[in-house]
């Protein structure tokens, strides 16, 4: 009796945040699916019926689709190899012992905690501006000529801000990861006469592999979706040279009205971040069992 | 002499080290320099020592009213925060302190929500603020960021609930405490920090997100990244300006970012890094 008195106060409390989600989930999705089969432009609604795949083919022919779909992985991966590689490096740099460690590990991870507005505007501005930014007065006073880094580089300049903005975070984890290693375990390795190389790629490595994989994952889901930064320094262009498909299904729905469109685009969208979630919680979900 | 070189080495990580965070952080250091010099200042090279003057943060305030922003995201932020702690900490309780055989597939289908891309569902939403008249909304903002943000605050509290020892409760019932007994007198002492740790890093997030806030938002609701973002307009081209209000949105966050690096581990990878 007391038990099922229990279950049922424990399932009394769990409803509100499952209906919620149940709810968020469901509804805006299933309008989506819905309208992407809709000829539906908010310019002319008179014109509304069933479009068949209509709104698919034309996402699909799109020549920016498949150029969307290209700068979308470009900043994924370029992003990830930065901010994986450097977080590495930097979590190794920053588990030696070092004077005012505390106050070095609070500048590292300060570029976490900047809005991207905030982050993307400085950049633009006062760093990589060509005239007057500090990568222009650092190239002239090398005698070199300043690069206008987001006519001549606009992906490659978005990809650094946001292997800025994401760079901490990976810092941040695996030098988490890393002071979990056992000091012993480090000690036998170098007892047994592996160098500094071998330990790393036999002992470190494989110790990170989980914090690597979690970095890899969480990062995925939003670097899929970055927005911010490219709609205030190159709102998409030059042409479509920085549009992903984030922005490209902005584009399609605020800008073109075109609400089928946008909702053909969304759904791929929604299905290529399935493909990472799935993987994702995967990872997570072992931990859960241990 | 494996001393020295130990020195040594401390040295060279040390100088090292410095020369990585100081490179990093230099665009933030730059910012708020660059937030009190002069417009005239602020173009001409490169120099971390401004004038000194506090014309930018009054400029902010009279010609943009910076402080609207401002207190919405106060009010998003922290309204959003508390009412998914509302909502998450019951259900967190209770599947942490009663799991069933489904709980687990019901937190993962939780951090599933968070998965989907937000422009997945912008169209929708957007129709849906239209017709709901709470586009520009505090209201319409405070909803949605709670909805992102509940799968996170469950899952941080859940991780931090089941690190309470259930003898603690089964000893406090033998002492003949009652069930509100145990919830106020036991638990509630021992998931305080938990709670705030999540409240801490749930601001955080809310204060950042920049995606529904600029597409949901006008003059009325915008909080503060809708706000900065509205100074990539060429009438925005004021830097020691743009500087100040940058300086004056992320100055409050850094400092609490500072304070919770630990949690945000643990809160960003779901419990999977501590």
């Amino acid at each position: 009796m007391a038990t099922r008195q229990t279950r049922t106060l424990a399932r009394a409390m769990m409803a509100p945040a499952v209906v919620l989600l149940l709810v968020w989930m469901i509804v805006p999705l299933a309008m989506t699916l819905w309208f992407s089969f809709q000829n539906y432009n908010l310019l002319n609604p008179i014109t509304r019926g069933f479009a068949g795949f209509l709104n698919y083919e034309f996402f699909y022919t799109d020549p920016a689709f498949f150029q969307s779909i290209a700068n979308t992985l470009i900043i994924v991966g370029g992003v990830l190899a930065i901010t994986v590689i450097g977080g590495i490096l930097l979590a190794l740099l920053l588990d030696q012992p070092i004077f005012g460690q505390g106050i070095v590990r609070i500048l590292v991870i300060s570029p976490f905690f900047v809005m991207p507005p905030v982050a993307a505007l400085v950049w633009k501005n006062m760093i990589m501006h060509p005239g007057y930014g500090v990568l222009a007065d650092i190239a002239r006073f090398l005698g070199l000529q300043p690069v206008d880094w987001f006519a001549q580089h606009p992906l490659f300049s978005i990809v650094i801000i946001v292997a800025w903005q994401w760079l901490p975070f990976a810092t941040l984890i695996l030098l988490t990861a890393l002071q979990s290693l056992d000091e012993e375990q480090k000690e036998a390795a170098e007892m047994d006469g592996a160098n500094v190389f071998n330990r790393f790629l036999y002992l470190t490595l494989p110790h990170l592999a989980r914090a690597i994989t979690v970095v890899i994952l969480i990062q995925t889901i939003f670097l899929l979706g970055v927005y911010a930064e490219i709609l205030v320094t190159t709102n998409g262009g030059p042409g479509y040279a920085t549009t992903n498909l984030a922005f490209l299904i902005y584009r399609t729905a605020l800008l073109s009205y075109d609400v089928g469109g946008a909702s053909a685009g969304g759904v791929i969208a929604v299905v290529l971040a399935n493909i990472v979630a799935l993987f994702l919680m995967r990872a997570v979900g072992r931990n859960l069992d241990r | 002499m494996a001393r020295a070189v130990s020195t040594r080495r401390k040295t060279i990580a040390t100088i090292a080290a410095w020369l990585v965070a100081l490179v990093i952080f230099f665009p933030i250091l730059y910012t708020v320099a660059t937030s009190f010099k002069t417009e005239a200042e602020a173009i001409s090279g490169i120099s971390l020592i401004p004038s000194g003057t506090f014309e930018n943060y009054v400029q902010v305030q009279t010609q943009r009213d910076y402080f609207k922003p401002f207190m919405n995201s106060v009010v998003i932020s922290v309204g959003s925060t508390v009412i998914a702690l509302l909502i998450g900490i019951p259900a967190a309780w209770s599947m942490a302190f009663s799991p069933t055989k489904r709980t687990k597939d019901v937190l993962m289908w939780m951090l599933s929500t968070k998965m989907m891309p937000a422009v997945g569902v912008l169209v929708p939403l957007y129709l849906m603020f239209r017709d709901f008249g709470l586009l520009d909304t505090r209201i319409g903002l405070t909803v949605v960021f709670t909805l992102i943000n509940l799968p996170i605050v469950v899952w941080m509290l859940y991780t931090y609930f089941r690190e309470i020892p259930g003898e603690i409760l089964e000893a406090a019932r033998m002492d003949g405490a009652s069930l509100v007994g145990e919830i106020v007198y036991v638990l509630t002492p021992m998931a305080v920090p938990g709670i705030a740790s999540t409240l801490l890093l749930n601001i955080i997030l809310a204060w950042n997100e920049a995606f529904w806030s600029i597409r949901l938002s006008a003059a009325n609701a915008a909080p503060l990244t809708a706000f900065i973002a509205s100074f990539s307009s060429p009438q925005g081209l004021f830097w020691a300006k743009l500087s100040a209000a940058s300086t004056l949105a992320i100055a409050p966050i850094l400092i609490m970012g500072w304070f919770s690096q630990r949690q945000l581990v643990r809160g960003l990878t779901f419990g999977a890094v501590k």
